[in-house]
């Protein structure tokens, strides 16, 4: 078998060795390696390692490991290892002299430890520069270097053993970095760089959540809040309802006794106390409304009716009911419709009165002893960007003029006051700001102008701001809460309007407010409103004389009279009344001239004396009968004493004295009785109308009371009518049937089995089923007596006088209410509505 | 007696009622309706009311003595009462008959029982008065008949 030998290299080459001495033995190298083609032929038994070395491997069989020593060509330290190859194969045990026998030759390598490193290290190309230590460490002790520098401690050691195949050897490798290893500064920078980014997600987080816990806490405890709030809300309508209801039922009980009171004989005295108080309970039953319409305005539960109305009368009525106060301060007060506003306008009466009456009595109360308040009621239309204004009083409320030489001003009463358009400037429906301009709408401006104190400027801003008056000092000296303007407000928001004021402190106010009404028919119109019409046409075609030196004030009188009917001419002095008087003489004016009225103002005893004989003398020159009617002579005052009244007209200088401000119903009364026309029922006492009305109507008593029953049957039976009493509600049922010939029916409100809203209400729809089907044609007219419409009128008896009540009856379709016991004007005036329209 | 006097006697009684609260304007009326048609009128309603009112106290005594008192029963009964006192003008028991409202409404049993009291007090009170105003009237129509 050839076997290539891999030798050793020697120290030298092979020129510089000798040729090898005469032996036993000889180990040359046949064949080499190219690395070590130095070392052919050279004597391996030679050096004395390797000669141990081949006599080891050939004793042992395995393979054997110089210790390091210099190689031959190169001079590096290396270790050679050695194999013996054998010409048999020979068993484990087998003695070294066998080995030895059957060697035939010997196989080499060696390892040339600094390039093997080296090239090891080449592998490696590591960035930091390593130092390598190769050791043999056969002698632990000792160990000898085979490769490496000197050693230098820099701290790490790495080291790993080298096994060139011979178990008698040891070597070691120690790796270590030949510099210290730098301060890791990326790892630290990371590091830090990681714990900080962590450290700041994690606050991150933990704000998260704490802002979270905190809102959530915030969340709940404002629904804790929320709670309480509407929880104190609720509290607030109960006790509003409970107040209402606690403090209205005893008032109206201290009212009423007052008023029976006020009926029972009393002297002046006792009258005067009785009044007083009973004045007292109306304004403290005004004041808890008014508290309680604040409320109910703020929950918006306030809403507005829809009714006909006239607002004429309307007016007329405020006026006189607040003339008491203001002719006792010497005020005069007018209320004046613009020719344009339409007889009849659909909206809420009520309201409406509420805003007008709160507005008139801020102005009586801040209007000490002189001049006057005015009321004037225009379209909106006539305001509105057109440069001629028709009517005269607006006109001249336009522009305020000041006559030099007597130091008024054409005002109602001469006194100065605030331009009222300063009131409406700021109007949207009067600048055209308006964009719906509903056509069907009548759009109504009423101005409300005083001479009062006037509101102070720094005040102005908060005068609608409920509760807040004025002054600290004004509800001391005046009075009042301070509700009133806020809830006008409101009440003005609801029906789409606007409110406004110009104040003077010193010259007066002027408060303007614009309302959207609907357009009525004259015949739509309530009974109650629709007192005047068989009466007015009486006064058709009549002509009057106005005398009056205010121009604003003959136009409201004029007002007055031309909604009777009455044509009118005004001169402003009793000089220039006179030649106007001579002037017609001859016309047909004349001959239907019926009354002269002259205003206090212009009075004078003389001038009117004067008058009066010129009309005698004309009487006589025409040789006119002298039954002829003369012009009437009427005087318009706005305070005068009873006294100085009857005085007047004992002394004949006038035929009678008005009182302003003028009503539509006293002016009726006062020209009828002085032109001699005695048509139109006088009401005279109570019990006899009240008979007449109730005379043979058959009457139906319902009440679960025997007394109750007994009384009322008595009190009924008395005024002529003809009574039946039922107990239950059930037997009203059966009474109330259609058809039945009752004309109307008291029901009790609080009966047992079946209370009067129950019984009202089945009552009414069974009316309104047979008047379904009469109206359809279903049944014939005659089966039900011939009435085509079934309504009964129902009034309530009850002893609870309380708004809550009359609504829950007006719903379940009662009439009207009577107060329990019978009160006869209550009673007359209840029923008067029914059986005067004649039913 | 002779009639004047005793018409004076009777103006009178019923007078002294009016000024101590016993009666109000309405007896007046009730007085009123009493003409030649409605002779006895007065009487009728007096009868009536009195045998109502002492109907209605015992039930309400009865109300009263449960252990567990029905209010609202109670409340209706103290209500009729009430009515009639108003419809014949009696007005102190009327005024009583508001007290017992008041404990009813607080379901107050003394209160009511206190009320109560009040009210047959006033009951017994107003039913002599009444029965000696009857006497009084029954006097004067017999000397009346007798006369013609």
């Amino acid at each position: 078998m050839e076997t290539e030998d891999q030798t050793l290299v020697q120290d030298c080459l092979t020129e510089n060795l000798d040729p090898a001495p005469i032996k036993d033995e000889y180990a040359p190298v046949i064949f080499s390696q190219e690395t070590v083609s130095h070392i052919v032929s050279i004597d391996m038994m030679s050096g004395q390692q390797d000669l141990e070395n081949i006599l080891r491997a050939r004793a042992t069989g395995k393979g054997v490991l110089t210790s390091p020593f210099k190689l031959l060509k190169s001079n590096h330290l290396g270790v050679v290892l050695t194999f013996a190859v054998y010409n048999k194969d020979l068993p484990p045990d087998a003695i070294p002299e066998q080995r030895t026998e059957a060697t035939v030759g010997y196989l080499g390598a060696s390892y040339d430890v600094p390039s093997l490193v080296e090239k090891l290290l080449h592998q490696l190309a590591s960035k930091q520069t390593i130092v390598v230590n190769v050791y043999d460490t056969t002698n632990a002790s000792a160990p000898i270097s085979m490769y490496g520098t000197d050693i230098t401690d820099t701290g790490l050691l790495h080291v790993s053993s080298l096994d060139f195949g011979d178990p008698l050897r040891k070597h070691e490798m120690h790796c270590r970095f030949k510099q210290k290893p730098p301060l890791p500064w990326m790892a630290i920078n990371a590091s830090v760089g990681v714990l900080v980014i962590t450290l700041l997600v994690g606050h991150i987080f933990h704000a998260a959540i704490c802002r979270i816990a905190k809102v959530e806490n915030d969340c709940r405890e404002m629904m804790e809040l929320k709670a309480r709030a509407e929880a104190a809300d609720v509290a607030k309508s109960q006790f509003l309802a409970t107040v209402s209801h606690e403090i209205r039922t005893p008032m109206n009980g201290v009212l009423g006794m007052l008023k029976m009171l006020m009926d029972t004989d009393l002297d002046a005295i006792q009258r005067d106390y009785a009044e007083t108080a009973h004045a007292s309970g109306k304004d403290l039953i005004s004041l808890i409304n008014e508290v309680l319409d604040q409320a109910k305005i703020e929950s918006g539960r306030l809403e507005l009716e829809d009714v006909p109305f006239d607002l004429r009368n309307l007016l007329d009525s405020i006026l006189s009911l607040s003339s008491d106060k203001s002719n006792d301060k010497g005020i005069e007060s007018a209320v004046y419709v613009s020719d344009r506003v339409p007889e009849v306008v659909v909206g809420d009466p009520g309201r409406f009165r509420q805003i007008i009456t709160n507005l008139v009595g801020n102005s009586i109360k801040f209007t000490q002893d002189k001049g006057h308040i005015f009321v004037s009621v225009h379209l909106v239309d006539e305001m509105k960007g057109t440069s001629d204004v028709g009517d005269k009083v607006l006109q001249q409320g336009l522009n305020l003029v000041q006559d030099m030489s007597s130091k008024t001003y054409n005002t109602l009463s001469g006194f100065p006051v605030v331009d009222r358009w300063r009131s409406w400037e700021n109007f949207k429906m009067l600048n055209g700001k308006d964009a719906k301009d509903d056509p069907e709408k009548i759009r109504l401006l009423v101005t409300v102008e005083d001479t009062g104190v006037g509101i102070r400027l720094d005040a102005q801003d908060q005068i609608f701001t409920p509760f807040v008056q004025a002054d600290s000092s004004t509800s001391r000296h005046y009075g009042g809460t301070g509700i009133g303007l806020s809830i006008s407000k409101h009440l003005v928001e609801l029906m789409h309007g606007e409110i406004g004021f110009a104040s003077e402190p010193g010259v007066g106010s002027t408060f303007s407010f614009t309302g959207a009404f609907g357009k009525g028919e004259v015949s739509s119109l309530d009974s109650k409103w629709k007192q005047y019409d068989p009466v007015v046409s009486e006064f058709q075609g009549l002509g009057a004389l106005i005398i009056d030196n205010r121009s604003i004030r003959a136009e409201v009188t004029k007002y007055h009279l031309r909604r009777l009917g009455i044509s009118v001419d005004i001169t402003s002095s009793l000089e220039s009344a006179c030649t106007y008087v001579s002037s017609i003489f001859t016309t047909s004016a004349f001959a239907h001239l019926a009354m002269i009225l002259i205003d206090k103002d212009v009075w004078n005893q003389e001038t009117v004396l004067q008058l009066r004989s010129l009309l005698e003398q004309h009487r006589k020159n025409c040789k006119l009968n002298v039954s002829t009617n003369l012009p009437k002579i009427f005087l318009l005052g706005t305070s005068m004493s009873p006294v100085e009244r009857s005085k007047l007209k004992t002394s004949g200088f006038v035929d009678n004295v008005l009182m302003k401000p003028l009503r539509l119903s006293v002016l009726i009364a006062c020209f009828q009785e002085a032109l001699g026309r005695t048509k139109g029922k006088v009401r005279g006492k109570k019990m006899s109308t009240l008979g007449s009305l109730l005379r043979e109507k058959r009457i139906l008593v319902v009440d679960d009371n025997k007394v109750n029953r007994r009384v009322a049957e008595g009190a009924l039976k008395k005024y002529g009518a003809i009574v039946t009493c039922v107990e239950r509600g059930h037997d009203a049922l059966n009474k109330l049937k259609p058809p039945h010939t009752f004309d109307a029916c008291f029901m009790d409100l609080q009966m047992p089995e079946m209370d009067g809203f129950e019984a009202t209400r089945q009552i009414r729809s069974a009316e309104s089923e047979v008047n379904e089907k009469l109206a359809s044609g279903e049944v014939s007219i005659e089966m039900y007596g011939n009435v085509s419409h079934w309504h009964i009128p129902i009034l309530a008896m009850t002893a609870d006088v309380i708004q809550a009540t009359y609504e829950k009856c007006l719903k379940c379709g009662m009439d009207d209410y009577v107060s329990k016991p019978f009160e006869e004007e209550q009673l007359y005036l209840a029923v008067a509505r029914f059986f005067e329209s004649g039913l | 007696m002779d009639l004047a006097a005793l018409k004076t006697q009777l103006k009178n009684f019923v007078q002294s009622m009016f000024e101590e609260g016993v009666l109000d304007n309405q007896f007046s009326q009730i007085q009123a309706l009493q003409d030649s048609t409605n002779p006895n009128f007065v009487e009728e309603v007096i009868t009536l009311f009195c045998n109502d009112a002492e109907r209605i106290i015992n039930e309400i005594n009865r109300n009263l003595g449960y252990q567990n008192v029905d209010f609202s029963n109670l409340d209706s009964y103290v209500h009729q009462l009430k009515g009639s006192s108003s419809s014949i003008g009696a007005n102190r028991l009327k005024l009583a008959c508001a007290n017992l409202r008041q404990a009813s409404d607080e379901r107050n049993k003394e209160g009511c029982l206190q009320a109560l009291q009040l009210i047959t007090c006033e009951y017994c009170l107003l039913r002599r008065k009444f029965q000696a105003l009857l006497h009084l009237e029954r006097s004067i129509v017999e000397l009346e008949t007798n006369q013609k």
